[in-house]
């Protein structure tokens, strides 16, 4: 009942979050000093087209007019048209997020099953070589920034050793050649049963998605080591040792047992993060994702697609945040 | 089952220097009741864990012999280790708050300790379990099986933990401050059950504690120990014959209903008691 009770003041928080999320975007978009008006019609139009596009767009409207014809049009799922690409920003949302969700889920997996047992093993052997060894791998993950990581690997594993393909999610022979049904090219060359697509597809996917697992790894086995220093220091740690279990038995089912609620939050963040956050990397890459579409839609004043984009962004990161809340409610006993 | 510990040194590497947290300790325990008495940082937590090798990473520890029953622990492998731990040596702690598993069930947790020195199933596991839940007098075991241990009295707690070090059956039981951490009227329940228990089943136990008067009532003999050394052993209900200053000083200190006194004596240390 308890429980039910911290789901359900959870879930009320939602609309608030998202009003607000939709308010500041929406807000951010109107005063910032472009006109989305020249962006449709170009600065030589004559000036009673302008006036024309303008008051068909609702610009001479006061600003909370235009917020609520907005909010009206989000209700039933109208983000508006995109100028640059002429389709609906629904669309177009439809055809890049998935292909930032594929670089991250693959980058998110990786970074946990790398970054986990490495936090871990610091932790334990804390203070020795090899704890030292991890730190620093870590550090450059932490503090170079993934720009100049993203252009050393190019430079290294596809300029000079030619271990990687390019750039781009696909070759450009392979463009198109499985039907897009789920968008994420892997999940749909497999669908296709075309395995050189697949072969591709994956091929073109390690190289950003190590970038950004490095990056996100660095941070898991940062937070794990940190997590792990403190429950090994705990007096069930004692007592779990002093009634004679094995040292594996003390590590993994005591001390990691007591952290993995927090790991998985941890976790969750960062996956919410990689998703937003994959803007730099999409773009040395030229991954058609999200964070490539924002950008671009940003620098063509095209503020529809960035509106819709952002929002989509925010609505992510606020599922993880609430999926990370609702886990540690449900699996945390001490919190009820 | 014999313990035997000759000139034990534990000592600390710190910023300042070394510190010398036990220095030259010798004691010989049989199947008796052992109380250790002192001050915080006297040393007698760390002289008690050192049978069991239970030491924090960074203690340095030496000893002319250290034996557990013929086991020389200085030189015990690890999984020789394991089996004097749990299986025939056990270790109460302070505050069941801390020391025991937050996010396992206290069922849980006593079974893991019955399998692991016991041959049997989930099932045998937690029936023994159960049984000893029951043995350390709970009444509703089966509602304390489920319980985590936030939701746990400490007394309850602590009855948690005895039953999960008593599960494998072992020789001896080291309680180390069993009590402190828990309200006056518990604290005399623990001790009842703790001394029933260790009694029935013929137990040696080492108990640690700051509490002269309660230790030489409960114990068979107490060492005193103050800044890393032993500084007097008694047999029980030879307080009154105490003779070095720190032990008589600190009985100075008690107030007593019998003889109710306008002021309490005050200890004075001597520099001299560290040489």
């Amino acid at each position: 009942m308890k429980r039910l009770k911290a789901l359900a003041a959870t879930a009320a928080s939602v609309p608030i979050t998202l009003f607000g999320l939709v308010l500041v975007t929406f807000l951010i978009g109107r005063v910032m000093p472009i006109d989305p008006v020249l962006a449709i019609v170009g600065d030589r139009a004559p000036a009673d087209v302008v006036a024309a596009v303008r008051l068909e767009l609702g610009l001479d409207e006061p600003l909370y007019v235009q917020f609520w014809i907005y909010l009206g049009k989000l209700a039933i799922g109208d983000l508006g048209r995109s100028v640059m690409t002429s389709h609906t920003v629904w669309e177009d949302i439809k055809r890049f997020f998935p292909a930032t969700m594929e670089l991250a889920t693959v980058a998110i997996l990786f970074a946990s099953c790398i970054g986990v047992p490495l936090g871990v093993l610091a932790a334990v052997r804390q203070g020795t070589k090899v704890d030292h060894t991890i730190r620093v791998v870590c550090l450059a993950g932490h503090s170079l920034p993934i720009f100049v990581l993203a252009l050393l690997s190019l430079l290294v594993f596809y300029a000079t050793l030619h271990w990687a393909p390019g750039p781009g999610r696909q070759d450009i022979m392979f463009d198109e050649q499985v039907p897009a049904v789920t968008n994420f090219l892997t999940v749909d060359a497999l669908l296709a049963r075309d395995w050189d697509v697949l072969r591709d597809a994956v091929a073109h996917l390690i190289q950003p998605a190590a970038v950004l697992a490095y990056f996100a790894m660095a941070f898991i086995a940062r937070m794990t080591r940190a997590f792990m220093l403190d429950a090994l220091a705990g007096e069930y740690v004692i007592t779990a040792r002093a009634k004679g279990l094995s040292a594996a038995r003390v590590i993994w089912k005591h001390a990691f047992g007591n952290i993995a609620v927090r790991l998985i939050t941890i976790m969750a963040l960062t996956y919410a993060g990689l998703l937003e956050g994959a803007v730099v990397t999409e773009t040395v890459f030229s991954w058609p994702g999200l964070g490539q579409y924002l950008t671009v839609s940003l620098l063509n004043a095209d503020m529809n697609a960035v509106l819709g984009a952002t929002l989509v962004v925010g609505v992510t990161y606020l599922a993880f945040n609430m999926l990370a809340d609702l886990l540690y409610k449900l699996l945390d006993p001490r919190v009820s | 089952m014999h313990v035997d510990i000759q000139n034990l040194c534990i000592a600390f590497p710190g910023a300042t220097g070394i510190s010398h947290a036990v220095r030259n300790v010798s004691l010989s325990i049989g199947n008796e009741k052992l109380g250790i008495v002192g001050e915080s940082g006297s040393g007698k937590s760390l002289t008690a864990r050192s049978i069991l090798r239970l030491l924090p990473r960074s203690a340095r520890l030496s000893a002319d012999r250290l034996a557990f029953d013929g086991i020389d622990v200085l030189k015990a492998s690890e999984s020789a280790m394991r089996g004097i731990r749990g299986k025939r040596a056990g270790l109460i702690l302070q505050d069941p708050k801390y020391s025991l598993n937050p996010v396992m069930t206290a069922g849980a947790q006593i079974a893991e300790a019955w399998r692991m020195h016991r041959k049997g199933g989930a099932r045998e596991a937690r029936d023994g379990a159960m049984d000893l839940l029951d043995q350390v007098r709970i009444n509703d075991p089966a509602r304390v099986f489920a319980a985590y241990p936030h939701e746990l009295s400490g007394g309850m707690g602590q009855r948690v933990m005895i039953a999960m070090m008593l599960a494998p059956d072992p020789e001896l039981l080291i309680a180390d401050e069993p009590t402190s951490a828990l309200d006056a009227t518990v604290q005399a329940e623990i001790l009842r059950l703790l001394d029933d228990l260790v009694s029935r089943r013929g137990m040696a136990l080492i108990l640690i504690s700051h509490d002269l008067p309660l230790v030489s009532h409960f114990c068979d003999r107490v060492a005193v120990m103050y800044a890393g050394r032993i500084v007097e052993q008694l047999g029980a209900g030879e307080l009154a014959r105490a003779r070095h200053p720190y032990t008589t000083g600190l009985l100075e200190c008690l107030p007593a209903l019998s003889h109710p006194r306008p002021r309490l004596a005050v200890m004075k240390r001597d520099p001299e008691w560290l040489k």
